[in-house]
């Protein structure tokens, strides 16, 4: 095992040797890790490798079952998150951990407000301390807003200027560039830099690699709860990074499967929703691969969730197969061999409570139910079936979707479409979250299904997977279709062309 | 989100606090509305009835809420960490027969209070601990404690009955007496409730109730000590279930084994008029109190309109929903207008 300490100085925390398992599964295995002060480390992994226990075990949330967590050079105990935190090391959790109720001010200084006089809250000063946050980050938030209806980058924000309201030794970040546009990753990487200046240590967790490239000096790669490596990226590519995580040479990430296209599978026209969306038109054929591309809040969730009879439209029309849908009546989508795969599995997708079972199964209630009763062993035989056909990675197929990784409650969620047999496949950002081995995985069912002649329409924010993927991208923005290119026309700059609104190519 | 249409334009063009004082002024005018309930209902009373507020009067209205305001400012901490306590009646009841048991075999007034109050606290910490270390929902946990403690009442009590002859002179007198319309509980209620305030308002810990409700999951991540902090609600909300036992006692002068009976839904149903957001969270105890003032003077005003008291639960039930209505409704008011002004930010 190597400890590279090029830069002269002591690490601020390490972890030596750390173990960690709940109950049978072995989320760490004898993890070492070193950050230094002025560097920007990145933790590299597939989801399951532990980098969230990892996290959680530099945060005092997990005690190590062995090994030791060492602030410069002393071995320390964590009791809890306080702990931590007193120690200096700030954590950016991929969810935001803000309490909705409460302002922005007392967000960032829960726990540890300026006091006054007998021990009373300064509220003034905790006032004005994040109006100076808040001016240090470049942002107009108001320190007196409720965090309740605050975007995603937004809540990011908060939680930076959490981190920095302590000036943080250590600041982890787990994916906190996830749900960002450009500009806010950019500006995410100005405060990053910034804090690097500074002396703080920052560990750096994305599934995007060009990211790790951009910002992280060293990388530390975990696979199955163990370490693999610590190393200078310098002189790495992205295929060898790929290659340290999954153990082994990664297939093609878009292995798209050239398919001549047949009829038209699903009809739209133009479709409007009031306010949301307007003049919607298009057609996907059985064998294409259709992306709808475009910035977040163009109204591409909601011209899916219009198709599927989720929500109701105002006008236009929708056909499967030439016959048309009822509007909003998912039930009648379902009937003429729509299936939907939504943006949010963990809200819409899944019964996070339920078995992997019981979740496909779902979607199958009307042949497995006999008598009004769900007939149990032709239910798990048929999800079997599925996880099977997917890889799914379980332990016992009883299991609650819960305990899955990100990656596998994708593949259970589609496992639960696909078990209906589509006609037409919508899919909502199928790999948003999801490591890059089971995205290819996700991106080689894809093409499978579409050579099978199923007609998909993949929602996606993904540049390269939409390029990677689609036969033809159609292009939303603000509401409308800008721009219908083919496979052939496609670049970065048509698509975000037609996305952002400039005049299309 | 992005303004996907042109009918979302911004509301006006307020300086950057302008949603942040919308949002102030609807949780500020959440409380006011009772308030304004509240007059509208006694001036319409007054204007039917002109004996109703006459310094008597006042005097019973004030007198019938105290011991609500108590127990739903207690209960109030415990709903705002997301939690609820369904024993408080339970806790009331043998509190006061405790505290007239000591006092029948010639005990001291402050003395008895004290000892309700220890007794609430007693229980107030079993429900803590039950709720906090048991993982348990404190709506199951707290139905059993009602249960249990109501059991050891009526094992204990029997068919035994504590009056105001039992009790010594002075201990009655202070619980109808008081400064002109304000009787002395009314003030202690009111003392209590002013600190309570004060303290969630002014002090981290106080905060951290709101926060542990808020989000339950951030709180042990900011390192708040949650269960501590839970066992604590409890520990007050016990507490003020005890001394609203003992002022049930000097008040009223009558307890048996029923005392409390019943008495939680009326405490969660004055909490939850008074703004109190059942998810936790959100809300004052001043909101309560108000809760438990208007509830309590709906008995009241009732017969002096001359309507069938019979009428006065489903009252309580329609004020109750209506409350929650009003609740749901703002709240997604909020929720747009906040929206719209992160749209205006892009």
């Amino acid at each position: 095992m190597t400890h590279p300490s090029d830069t002269g100085t002591a690490p601020v925390l390490a972890l030596r040797d750390v173990s960690k398992s709940f109950g049978a599964v072995r989320a760490l295995r004898d993890v070492s890790l070193e950050l230094f002060p002025g560097e920007v480390h990145a933790l590299a992994g597939e989801n399951g490798a532990g980098k969230s226990t990892l996290i959680k075990t530099l945060a005092g949330v997990h005690r190590p079952d062995a090994g030791q967590v060492l602030l410069d050079g002393t071995p320390v105990v964590f009791h809890g998150p306080g702990d931590a935190r007193d120690a200096g090391i700030a954590v950016i959790y991929q969810e935001p951990t803000l309490f909705p109720d409460l302002s922005i001010a007392e967000n960032i200084f829960m726990g540890r407000q300026p006091r006054r006089a007998l021990g009373r809250i300064d509220h003034k000063a905790t006032h004005d301390a994040t109006a100076q946050l808040m001016r240090r980050l470049g942002v107009e938030l108001d320190p007196d807003r409720p965090a309740r209806g605050l975007s995603i980058a937004d809540q990011q924000i908060v939680e930076i200027a959490k981190a920095l309201s302590f000036d943080a030794r250590v600041l982890i970040m787990d994916e906190p560039t996830a749900a960002l546009t450009g500009s806010e990753v950019a500006r995410l990487f100005g405060v990053v830099r910034t804090l690097r200046e500074q002396g703080a240590a920052v560990l750096f967790i994305s599934h995007r690699l060009e990211e790790i490239f951009h910002i992280c000096k060293r990388v530390t790669t975990l696979r199955d709860g163990a370490w693999i490596a610590s190393e200078p990226l310098e002189g790495m590519t992205e295929d060898d990074l790929v290659r340290r995580m999954v153990g082994r040479d990664l297939d093609e990430l878009y292995p798209k499967q050239e398919v001549t296209p047949g009829e038209t599978a699903l009809s739209v026209r133009r479709l409007t929703r009031e306010g949301v969306f307007t003049d919607v038109s298009f057609e996907v054929r059985r064998g294409e691969i259709v992306a709808l591309a475009g910035l977040v809040g163009a109204g591409r969730t909601e011209v899916a969730r219009a198709v599927f009879g989720v929500d109701r439209w105002d006008a236009g029309e929708v056909e499967v197969d030439g016959k048309p849908l009822v509007n909003g009546a998912p039930s009648s989508a379902m009937a003429a061999g729509l299936a939907l795969v939504p943006e949010d599995r963990r809200a819409q997708g899944l019964v996070m409570d339920m078995s992997i079972e019981r979740n496909i199964g779902l979607t199958g209630l009307r042949t497995t139910v006999k008598a009004g009763l769900v007939d149990r062993g032709a239910e798990r035989s048929r999800s079997l079936d599925w996880a099977v056909k997917l890889q799914v990675k379980y332990a016992r197929i009883a299991d609650t979707v819960a305990t899955l990784s990100g990656g596998n409650q994708q593949k259970v969620v589609l496992a639960k479409w696909l078990a209906t047999g589509p006609k037409v496949l919508i899919v909502d950002e199928p790999t948003r979250g999801i490591d890059v081995g089971t995205k290819a995985e996700v991106h080689r069912l894809l093409s499978q299904l579409a050579a099978d002649g199923v007609a998909v329409l993949m929602i996606s924010s993904d540049l390269p997977e939409v390029l990677g993927m689609a036969d033809r991208v159609l292009v939303m923005h603000e509401g409308r279709l800008t721009a219908e290119i083919s496979r052939t026309d496609a670049t970065e700059e048509t698509v975000m062309a037609a996305a952002t609104g400039r005049a299309a190519a | 989100m992005t303004v996907t249409a042109p009918d979302q334009a911004p509301v006006a063009d307020a300086p950057k606090a302008g949603a942040t004082r919308l949002v102030d002024r609807i949780f500020k005018m959440r409380e006011l509305a009772i308030l304004l309930v509240f007059l509208v209902m006694i001036a319409i009373t007054q204007a039917g009835n002109s004996e109703f507020l006459s310094e008597q009067g006042i005097k019973d209205l004030l007198l019938n809420a105290t011991i609500l305001v108590l127990v739903a400012t207690g209960q109030s901490l415990v709903v705002i960490t997301r939690n609820v306590d369904l024993s408080v009646g339970s806790t009331l009841g043998i509190s006061a027969f405790a505290a007239g048991t000591y006092l029948q075999g010639g005990g001291n007034p402050v003395v008895a209070v004290l000892l309700a109050v220890l007794l609430g606290i007693g229980f107030g910490l079993l429900n803590g601990l039950l709720v906090s270390l048991g993982q348990v929902p404190a709506l199951v946990v707290t139905l059993g404690t009602l249960y249990i403690i109501r059991g050891i009442d009526s094992i204990w009590v029997g068919s035994r009955q504590i009056t105001a002859a039992d009790l010594p002179g002075g201990f009655v007198d202070f619980g109808s007496g008081g400064i002109s319309a304000v009787p002395w509980l009314a003030l202690i209620a009111l003392v209590v409730l002013v600190a309570t305030a004060y303290y969630l308002k002014q002090f981290g810990s106080g905060r951290e109730l709101y926060a542990l409700g808020s989000n339950p999951e951030a709180a042990r991540l900011a390192g708040i000590p949650v269960r501590k902090r839970i066992l604590a609600a409890y520990t007050f909300c016990g507490a003020l279930a005890g001394l609203a036992g003992a002022l049930y006692l000097a008040r009223f002068g009558n307890v048996d084994s029923g005392t409390g009976n019943g008495y939680e839904l009326t405490v969660v149903s004055a909490v939850v008029v008074g703004g109190v957001v059942f998810t936790g969270g959100s809300g004052s105890v001043y909101g309560a109190a108000l809760g438990a003032l208007l509830l309590t003077s709906i008995n009241s005003v009732l017969p002096a309109l001359g309507v069938n008291s019979v009428w006065v639960l489903a009252i309580n039930g329609i004020l109750l929903i209506l409350a929650i209505a009003v609740d749901r409704i703002v709240a997604l008011r909020v929720a747009n207008a906040l929206k719209k002004r992160n749209a205006r930010h892009g």
